[in-house]
């Protein structure tokens, strides 16, 4: 229950992290808020030669506005983002997803960037970036590049970050008046991994459904996007949402597997309860801001 | 790999150490603080049991490796309790309200109900059971804990009256 021996490094600077990461290759790996890396390592499920502490980088952390999108640096704390209350109102999903994660405790450590670069697939951070088409920033010594979510999340802990990148910050879309949001999951006891979750996102103009935006979590090795029924609630009267239906229809984008926590039918079930939640409470959300 | 030396304040203790990187804050404090209330069990960061307050947040101690805490203020279980030595009024209240059996879980509980205590003065049950979501308990059926919540929270606000009623009959 001991990791194996590594190399620490504490830079402080983005410049001297990459070229950290640079030099050491696949032997190197950025450590965040550790919350998830630091019990890996325990397990000996991983191991590396260099660790590259990212806690030093103050230019990593902070949230700001951006050319309509509310932009967090990477180790930004979950719980910073949890107490700001400009959150709530930017980027309500990411609000409503905040108090999922772990508990306090992991929360006053983990961090936005360490929870989507680690891109587990029953958390919430992945499948909120997916649903809001985030983009993420990634930094290397040959400079920055901006990754949309969807090309971002490319299996179960793995991403578009190549060796010797790091990703620096993530981009998440503000929504216009008209907008509403939920997020939800259900596990067997607090704080614990998901067996499903799900976010949604709906505008309306003028009482009809201009834009949607519907994305499990635990439901696959990536965050799922149910396109479908993206696209069938376009038009449709806010007011008259038949959520159960577009919920059936949602999770149909779906392909999970069992596990000891519940069978992919048990899963399912589940998440299409959750998602017809969401998209009545978003639905309401939406229209009490039109 | 080569050791570093780190400094850290320790209940208002200077503490220095030579750790090796791999060695985490839950042990350096175990093995060269003296602090044995941080305790571990599951060492991945799921039972709270090696919960500390680091620079005045809740954090799981064997989450961290004790060089990340270099020139930190830890505050453990045994800093909890009043300078006279006397149990502070978290760790009376878990006294009081049977919020232990084995005890293994305790010092965790109270750094963690210290730290929620400290952002929620006047918690609902709902609010308690969710700040000690983070912490596990084989023992209590966590009533008596919900209870020695309430108890500290009154005490803390100056009115320790529920207590009486509470501390018998689970």
């Amino acid at each position: 229950m001991k990791p194996a021996p590594f190399e620490y490094h504490a830079p402080e600077t983005i410049a001297d992290a990459v070229g950290l990461l640079a030099q050491h290759g696949d032997d190197a790996k950025p450590l965040a808020g550790g919350q998830s890396l630091v019990p890996l390592l325990s397990l000996r499920l991983t191991r590396f030669d260099h660790l590259v502490d990212l806690n030093k980088i103050g230019a990593l952390s902070g949230i700001s506005r951006d050319n309509g999108h509310v932009v967090i640096g990477a180790m930004t704390r979950h719980r910073a983002v949890e107490l700001d209350p400009s959150i709530a109102t930017s980027v309500p999903m990411l609000a409503a997803a905040m108090p999922w994660i772990g508990h306090f405790q992991i929360r006053n450590r983990g961090t936005i960037g360490g929870s989507i670069a680690h891109a587990d697939p029953a958390a919430e951070l992945p499948a909120v970036a997916a649903a809001l088409d985030a983009e993420l920033e990634i930094t290397s010594k040959s400079g920055v590049r901006r990754v949309a979510a969807a090309d971002f999340f490319q299996g179960t802990f793995m991403t578009a970050i190549d060796t010797g990148e790091l990703l620096t910050a993530a981009r998440f879309p503000v929504w216009g008046k008209g907008s509403g949001f939920a997020f939800t999951e259900f596990a067997r006891r607090s704080g614990d991994f998901a067996i499903a979750g799900v976010g949604v996102g709906l505008e309306a103009t003028g009482g009809k459904i201009t834009r949607a935006a519907i994305a499990f979590m635990g439901m696959g090795p990536v965050p799922v996007r149910a396109t479908d029924a993206e696209k069938a609630l376009l038009g449709v009267s806010i007011a008259s949402l038949d959520a159960a239906a577009v919920a059936r229809v949602a999770v149909g984008a779906t392909d999970p597997t069992g596990d000891v926590h519940a069978s992919a039918a048990n899963r399912t079930k589940i998440a299409t309860h959750l998602a017809e939640q969401a998209l009545t409470r978003a639905a309401s959300n939406a229209a009490a801001n039109a | 790999m080569s050791e570093v030396t780190v400094h850290m304040s320790v209940n208002g203790t200077a503490r220095r150490g030579r750790v090796e990187p791999r060695k985490t804050l839950a042990d350096f404090l175990r093995e060269d603080c003296v602090a044995t209330s941080v305790h571990l069990a599951c060492e991945h960061g799921v039972c709270g049991a090696c919960t500390v307050i680091v620079d005045g947040v809740a954090s799981r101690s064997c989450l961290m490796f004790a060089v990340q805490a270099d020139g930190a203020s830890i505050t453990t279980a045994e800093g909890l309790a009043n300078p006279d030595g006397s149990l502070g009024i978290v760790q009376d209240a878990f006294r009081q309200c049977h919020g232990l059996q084995c005890g293994f879980c305790t010092p965790g509980f109270v750094v963690s109900v210290t730290a929620f205590l400290q952002e929620n003065a006047d918690p609902s049950l709902e609010e308690i059971r969710e700040g000690i979501a983070g912490n596990l308990c084989r023992c209590t059926g966590y009533q008596g804990i919900i209870k020695a919540v309430q108890h500290a929270a009154a005490t803390m606000a100056g009115t320790p009256t529920a207590m009486t009623t509470s501390t018998e009959g689970n």
